[in-house]
């Protein structure tokens, strides 16, 4: 099957235009730009509509006003963007719009350096914005999945009207790897029973987040729990490597699982029983399948992110701290080396026996 | 007061069961409150003009943050400020749609100035309707940009006063100094005859939208009796008397005759034309084989900027492929370039790639002194350093074999000292350290300059006369 070499970011863009998405808006920031530029390039080549908003605040909110219609629509951004966005985010997860986000992570805080970092982990996952909602969270650790999972990004967002953040950091948008193109086109179809279009049959559409009876907000809010937990049982992804015999798993999402994977093989040379569990969704985090993992063997988990243990906590939940954690990090634009992720198996490894 | 000389147009709904409550025909507004008038204006214009099954009114977070309960169309709540920027997306996406933006003097003048200004500016096809009452009404009478000077809110008690808190923003001076927009005017609906022209103006609006014309704002001077704690005699007064006199009345522009309408593509969703964009057809290379037996090659390439250093790490990278070798690159990006030097990994593996940055490198291509000192140490044991001949040199690590190419020179020779990233291709093609047959350097010449066809022919040369300097002269 046939690849071109492709940009991360460029990926990223080549996946929406097969998942149909008509509307880009989105304002420039490294290391996220790349995803802007190419959008802007083939979206008006397509009749597909670009526009360069003015801030972060004016991109999520165009993407609340094309979503609202009921099409397919985008932004992307990193770090500081990404602070700005999150009440338009809220307002999507409350109006319960489907959207996606890209995220290219880059180092913080405040303005920090365009380095990559996976230190926007809480924000996304967690929320970020005001109130009790959750994005749908895809964690891509290739060329090949920025392009796939911005296309199953805009499949979950369509299906549960939800806003779908794909998480990722500035190596997956600058790196350049082949791409096996999409093998299908989506021809998006608008869901004319909620979208506001300005058609006669959508006229008693409304699109909203205000509750304010509190009675009803709180039971729009269990309902939006109840979907949050309807997403978990079904969306749930996830990657193991080795871990059968692991006395040692590594827990990694991105680019640090790849890291990780390469620190697997070289262990299992070494003679060390390391595996790898991957987390690909982060909400819903596979939390039921790294419990199995820590109910069946006696092992100790070693968290691998590129921000201050902000995923060890979901580590540590899942297994319900039941076995020890313990965490590999960089900060500042530095990324984990095998090296680094070697020695700290060589101590664990020693303390174990 | 004025509301009478209104009938109920058929695109504000008859009872407002959004609203919910024992009095479903009474509006959730303050008797005298200017927001019920200005309603039923727009709601007689989108009768008059046709346009109520295309309309789409945003409702602003202020008093009329509930505009959806009461307009008998397509209806979006949004966040405080950002109207015109939700605006912009539904326009851009439903091309035919009739956008309304509905915003106070908090909510356009203040939160949302930029979004209003940049919307304005690309002449978004939206209507505008700006509701000037001075205050901030929803919150509980706080000062807003629009603020007399001397006139007391909440959190101006003793009166705006300009050397704290600045003069009242004129939002349609400020609009009237932009290209774009096709009609901005300001009105009143302080009394009936202000009504009759407040009337027309939010007619015209409505009609460059209807026929997808651009931008139209109107600025309608309102009352808030409530927060101004005015009886409806002061209210009027206040309108006519004292905003009047800041906020002169007048129409700043109307283009409708001239403004051509603006009609988007139809979005093209077929597999063919994305594929066609991207030249799929002609421009592919076969997926990767794994291969346990090919070793891994960690290379790093590094020199000024427009020394072709990135695309020298692509040229390899496309050679990798042409091999069916598992392939990445990743380069320095950013201020990291700003300093004149860039840099890239390129990752040539026969099994998946862990991480794309190379730290310690197996070939290190050096075409500046800085690039050569910087990395020079981080060249593996039996690993080998290209740098260009006009480097003085640095100290190598052990077991590392250094070779000075004299890359600028076989390059000017053969034509383009530019083409120095080429010669190093040559030579590792020859050298062989990243296990690539010769062949496919060739093949990756060829799709990195696809382009630019006439210049592989240049570089195809210099590939084969560095090839040959390096047999002749590298034991
Ligand atoms: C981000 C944000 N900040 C503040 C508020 C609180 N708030 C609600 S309405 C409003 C001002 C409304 O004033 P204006 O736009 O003049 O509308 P009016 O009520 O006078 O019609 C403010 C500050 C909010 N809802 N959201
Ligand atoms: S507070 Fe003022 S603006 Fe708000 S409804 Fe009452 S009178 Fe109208
Ligand atoms: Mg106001």
């Amino acid at each position: 099957m046939a690849t071109q070499l492709i940009k991360g970011n460029s990926a990223v863009i080549i996946g929406a235009l097969y998942a149909g998405c008509d509307c880009y808006f989105g304002y420039p920031i490294t290391p996220a730009s790349e995803i802007l530029h190419e959008a802007s390039q083939t979206f008006p080549k397509l009749g597909r509509k670009f526009v360069q908003a003015e801030s972060e605040e004016a991109a999520i909110n165009m993407v609340y006003g094309a979503a609202s219609a009921g099409h397919r629509v985008m932004t992307a951004s990193s770090g500081p963007g990404m602070s700005l966005k999150q009440e338009g985010i809220s307002y999507l997860a409350g109006a319960e719009l489907p959207s996606v986000i890209v995220d290219i992570m880059r180092a913080g805080p405040g303005l920090g350096n365009i380095g990559p970092e996976q230190g926007d982990y809480a924000q996304v996952v967690k929320g970020g914005g005001h109130g009790n909602y959750h994005n749908i969270v895809l964690a891509p650790n290739s060329v090949q999945e920025m392009c796939d999972h911005t296309i199953k990004a805009f499949e979950l967002a369509s299906k549960y009207r939800n806003p779908v953040v794909v998480l990722a950091d500035g190596v997956l948008g600058q790196m350049i790897e082949p791409l096996h193109f999409p093998d299908e086109a989506i021809t998006p179809v608008i869901d004319e029973s909620w979208a506001v279009c300005g058609t006669k049959e959508t006229k008693e559409n409304l699109v909203s987040s205000i509750f304010l009876d509190f009675d009803k907000l709180e039971d729009f809010n269990y309902q939006l729990q109840e979907k949050y937990e309807t997403i978990k049982e079904n969306e749930t992804v996830h990657e193991e490597y080795m871990t059968e015999d692991a006395s040692i798993v590594l827990v990694a999402y991105g680019i640090s699982s790849r890291i990780c994977h390469s620190a697997v093989e070289v262990a299992r040379r070494e003679g060390f029983k390391v595996g790898l569990f991957r987390p690909i969704t982060l909400f819903p985090f596979p939390e039921k399948e790294l419990k199995g993992i820590a109910d069946s063997y006696d092992c100790t988990f070693i968290a691998v992110e590129m921000s201050n243990g902000q995923m060890m906590e979901d580590v540590k939940l899942a297994i319900e701290c039941s076995r020890p954690v313990e965490l590999v990090n960089r900060l500042g634009g530095n990324l984990i080396t095998l090296d680094q992720v070697m020695e700290k198996i060589r101590e664990v490894a020693s303390r174990e026996a | 007061m004025a509301e009478k000389i209104i009938g109920k147009p058929a695109a504000i709904y008859d009872e407002f069961s959004r609203k919910g409550g024992a009095a479903p025909t009474a509006t959730h507004y303050c008797p005298g409150c200017g927001h019920g008038i200005i309603h039923k204006l727009i709601g007689e214009a989108m009768d008059d003009l046709g346009i109520q099954d295309r309309s789409v009114m945003i409702s602003p977070v202020g008093c009329a943050v509930f505009a959806y309960y009461y307009f008998d169309c397509g209806n979006l709540q949004v966040a405080h400020g950002r109207a015109p920027a939700v605006g912009t997306g539904m326009s851009r996406a439903q091309d035919n749609a009739v956008v309304i933006s509905y915003q106070g003097d908090g909510d356009l003048a203040s939160i949302g100035l930029n979004e209003t200004m940049q919307a304005a500016n690309r002449g978004e096809k939206m209507a505008v309707f700006f509701v000037n009452n001075t205050v901030f009404g929803m919150t509980g009478g706080q000062m807003a940009p629009t603020t007399l000077i001397g006139e007391k809110t909440v959190t101006c008690p003793d009166g705006r006063d300009p050397r704290f808190a600045g003069y009242p923003l004129h939002m349609c001076e400020i609009l009237d100094n932009l290209k774009a927009p096709v009609f901005i005017e300001r009105v009143s609906i302080s009394d009936i005859s202000h009504i009759r022209k407040a009337r027309k103006a939010i007619r015209r609006a409505l009609e460059v939208q209807r026929d997808g014309k651009g931008y139209a704002f109107v600025e309608v001077l309102s009352t808030c009796p409530t927060n101004l704690k005015q009886n409806a005699q002061q209210s009027t007064d206040f309108v006519n008397n004292m905003m009047e006199k800041e906020f002169p009345l007048q129409n700043f522009r109307d283009r409708f005759d001239e403004a051509e309408p603006l009609w988007r593509d139809e979005s093209d969703f077929s597999k063919s034309a994305i594929d066609k964009l991207y030249s799929l057809e002609d421009n592919a290379s076969p997926e990767a084989v794994p291969d346990k037996d090919f070793r891994i090659a960690l290379v790093k390439i590094a020199g000024f900027g427009g020394q072709g250093v990135l695309s020298m790490g692509l040229t390899l990278a496309r050679a990798g492929c042409r091999d069916q070798r598992y392939t990445s690159w990743y380069p320095s990006y950013g201020p990291e370039q700003r300093g004149g030097t860039s840099n890239c990994s390129v990752v040539i593996s026969g099994e998946s790639i862990g991480s794309p940055v190379v730290y310690e490198s197996d070939v290190l291509i050096a075409l500046n002194q800085p690039s050569l000192e910087k990395f020079a140490g981080d060249v593996k044991k039996g690993g080998v350093i290209l740098y260009d001949a006009t480097i003085s040199g640095v100290e190598v690590p052990k077991n590392v074999r250094s070779i000075a190419v004299p890359a600028m020179q076989i390059a000017k020779d053969a034509g383009s000292v530019k083409a120095a990233n080429t010669v190093m291709l040559g030579v590792m093609m020859e050298l062989g350290d990243t296990g690539l047959p010769e062949k496919v350097f060739r093949e990756a010449i060829e799709d990195t300059f696809a382009s630019k066809p006439k210049l592989i022919p240049m570089n195809l040369t210099i590939l084969e006369a560095a090839a040959k300097w390096a047999r002749e002269n590298i034991k």
